[in-house]
């Protein structure tokens, strides 16, 4: 899994059917202590996660495997919002 | 599978309710004598209680879901072994303290 910030929303009409109603998050990798870096990319929503909000994110076929994306043409979903990280003892990040 | 070494925790309360396991590590890929590499840092679910610092392998994609524990569960990432030692050439290169 990656660690991602979530820095906005991806809106469509057009696309499979399997996708209708789900939510599509643009995020950004971030480090371990929530710092982004490198390219946007997208993943489903499952848990009602907020702009701002660091996730993890699952990908590949895993991806597939939660009751909402099951079967669809996905390939990366947010299947943990993260509460706080913690490097050496120390809290990095910690959601407000 | 990919060498890594354990830096630190994610906790989460909301996550999909198929992942049981509750400890997820944060990882940082390493080379043939356990030293860092650079680049991001990814997060994988612990099955062999690892501990921050230990040099461990972990199994990617869909090999990550089979395991007992994560089975049909929305993760692309476990630890599946601890390492004790490396050796590259007949050389020892790590060994775990």
């Amino acid at each position: 899994m990656l660690i991602a910030r979530v820095i906005g929303t991806t809106v469509s009409t057009i696309k499979d059917e399997k996708l209708s109603g789900r939510k599509l998050l643009i995020l950004r990798q971030t480090d371990e202590t929530g710092a982004p870096s490198g390219k946007p990319y997208v993943a489903v929503d499952t848990l009602d996660a907020g702009i701002g909000d660091l996730v993890l994110t699952a990908h590949g076929s895993s991806g597939r495997q939660t009751a909402i994306t099951q079967n669809s043409p996905v390939d990366a979903v947010i299947m943990a919002v993260i509460d706080h990280l913690e490097v050496g003892g120390t809290v990095t990040y910690r959601k407000e | 599978m990919l060498i890594a070494r354990v830096i630190g925790t994610a906790i989460s309360t909301i996550k999909d309710p198929k992942v049981r396991s509750d400890k997820l590590l944060i990882l940082r890929q390493a080379d043939h004598e356990g030293k860092d590499l650079p680049g991001q840092p990814f997060v994988a679910v612990d099955l062999v209680d690892a501990g921050e610092g230990e040099l461990v392998l972990t199994g990617h994609g869909s090999s990550a879901r089979q395991t007992y524990l994560t089975k049909d569960c929305p993760v692309d990432a476990v630890i599946m072994a601890v390492i004790d030692h490396l050796d590259v050439n007949g050389q020892v290169t790590f060994r775990k303290e």
